[in-house]
């Protein structure tokens, strides 16, 4: 349903100019759930506000379900890393997970149903009158994820969503994910910089080298669902999958003296 | 307990003050310091309230119509100027060099404009309050995180939706400072306005007092505007206070994160 075609970014012009992403290509699938990694300065942000239509691409192209992406689709939501940024602090939660809902025109009774089903599918029933602010970090990033399945997008693009909560709070948030990516039927393109984070969640998983950025590998996952915190990370293929990202990302740097 | 302390502190020096000045200027027999008791007949003799229809409420009437038409004006071109990048590097210099004008040299030009009714002091009031008002306005326009914005983006919010649910409130921290700053600049203005071409206000009450050498009218005049100021700064805070509140609350919550 998503495609890119040979993307390229660039960031300013002429002899000054830094080219983030050199040539990407890849698919995505109808509900599939693709993760993202490469190394730290990679352009994994730049490659999502491509995706999303919030940067224009210097060459090449993305397709959304056929069409050209040259702004944001209202099939396509999106999760960023800084929740706490992206939240209103001036509406109510509630208020928040509707906002977008402005748009599509919908009946008031429709739209109440909506929000009050996303607010219930992160577990956040009980707080859809508090601030943001009166949340916690792990909270807050759940009314984002509330905002974005209230909004029906066909895919969901995640830019490290999880990358400031602390790891106990993740692993929740990571499950919680997986429980409404199913219950919602949507596509994910999830970006993150934790290769076990990229292995637990993933079908599929798109290796990145640093900049300018290539694609270097797509590493089939096909562990069983559903995934497990313990189990899943237990088995030899978890094991495997993870050493095999983690080598594949640390081999193409470049001759410098070894750490 | 230290709360109650502070409450009578702010309450004691005033009460001091009050008394130390009743008592010397009883004493002192100086034609221009009358005492203390004859300036608060004469307060109570014009302002409760034999002058209000008269002076007071022309007073007011003007400085509220020069301060609305100063914050409205303020918040349309402020809005317009801060969206824009381009907007605003044109707009700097010619805004810093109107600003630089002290509005009071503008009242020879606004009676020949607007004639000596009280549109020229409305012009004058509005003109001296745009400037806190539109400054801050660009700023805090110019301030709003990308990330909000982009948010928005994403969510094809429309440009209407955007302007009242994002980018007024995201600012609206910035606009009430601005607000603020100008009421006090309204009051100074609504009195310099009235020592020209008048017939009624209260600025109008106390140059006609000293030219008549009725020493305490003219007094009570002048402590009527210091009421008045502190007032409306009162009322300000208070509003400031219930509007704002998620402002200061996410700060708060955005510091204890930080630490």
């Amino acid at each position: 349903m998503l495609v890119a075609r040979h993307l390229a970014k660039a960031y300013g012009s002429g002899a000054v100019a830094t080219l983030a992403i050199k040539d990407l290509s890849f698919e995505v699938g109808e509900r599939e759930f693709i993760t993202i990694v490469g190394p730290s300065g990679c352009g994994k942000t730049t490659l999502l506000k491509c995706v999303s239509g919030l940067l224009p691409p210097t060459s090449g192209e993305v397709l959304l379900n056929g069409r050209l992406v040259t702004a944001p689709p209202e099939e396509m939501a999106l999760v960023f890393q800084e929740y706490g940024r992206s939240l209103f602090p001036w509406m109510r939660v509630d208020q928040n997970v509707r906002f977008p809902l402005r748009r599509k025109r919908l009946a008031r009774r429709e739209a109440d149903r909506l929000v009050s089903e996303s607010l219930a599918a992160v577990g956040l029933s009980e707080f859809a009158h508090h601030y943001p602010w009166q949340l916690s970090g792990g909270m807050q990033q759940r009314v984002a994820i509330a905002r974005a399945l209230a909004y029906q997008p066909q895919i969901l693009v995640m830019d490290e969503p999880f990358a400031s909560v602390d790891a106990q709070t993740r692993a929740d948030l990571e499950d919680l994910l997986l429980s409404v990516w199913q219950r919602f039927a949507v596509t994910i393109l999830f970006v993150t910089h934790d290769i076990d984070e990229a292995v637990y969640l993933g079908d599929r998983i798109l290796v990145l080298t640093p900049r300018p950025t290539v694609l270097l590998e797509a590493v089939e996952v096909g562990l069983p669902r559903p995934r497990d915190q313990v189990a899943t990370k237990e088995l030899p293929e978890f094991a495997q999958l993870r050493a095999h990202v983690y080598l594949a990302i640390k081999r193409p740097a470049p001759a410098t003296p070894s750490k | 307990m230290r709360r109650l302390w502070n409450l009578g502190l702010q309450l004691v020096v005033p009460a001091v003050v009050l008394l130390a000045w009743g008592l010397w200027s009883a004493r002192a027999q100086n034609f221009f310091f009358p005492p203390l008791t004859d300036i608060l007949a004469s307060f109570r003799a014009n302002w409760l309230f034999a002058r209000v229809p008269s002076d007071v409420v022309p007073s007011l009437e003007r400085m509220l119509a020069g301060y609305a038409l100063a914050v409205l004006g303020g918040v349309f071109l402020g809005v317009l100027i801060g969206s824009s990048r381009p907007v605003r590097w044109a707009a700097g210099p010619p805004l810093e060099f109107l600003r630089a004008i002290p509005p009071p040299v503008l009242i020879p030009f606004a009676i020949l404009t607007f004639g000596i009714g009280p549109q020229f002091k409305v012009f004058v009031i509005a003109i001296g309050c745009v400037w806190p008002v539109l400054l801050n306005t660009i700023d805090g326009v110019r301030g709003i995180d990308p990330t909000l914005r982009e948010t928005a983006r994403v969510y094809r919010v429309s440009a209407l939706s955007r302007l009242f649910w994002v980018v007024l409130p995201a600012a609206s921290p910035r606009i009430f400072a601005g607000m603020r700053n100008a009421v006090a600049l309204a009051l100074i203005l609504m009195v310099i306005s009235e020592l020209e071409a008048s017939t009624n206000g209260i600025g109008f009450f106390i140059l006609q007092s000293q030219r008549s050498f009725a020493i305490p009218d003219m007094w009570s005049g002048i402590l009527l505007l210091g009421l008045l100021g502190f007032a409306f700064n009162a009322a300000f805070v208070a509003l400031e206070r219930r509007v704002l509140r998620w402002h200061r609350a996410a700060q708060a919550s955005a510091l204890e994160t930080a630490a």
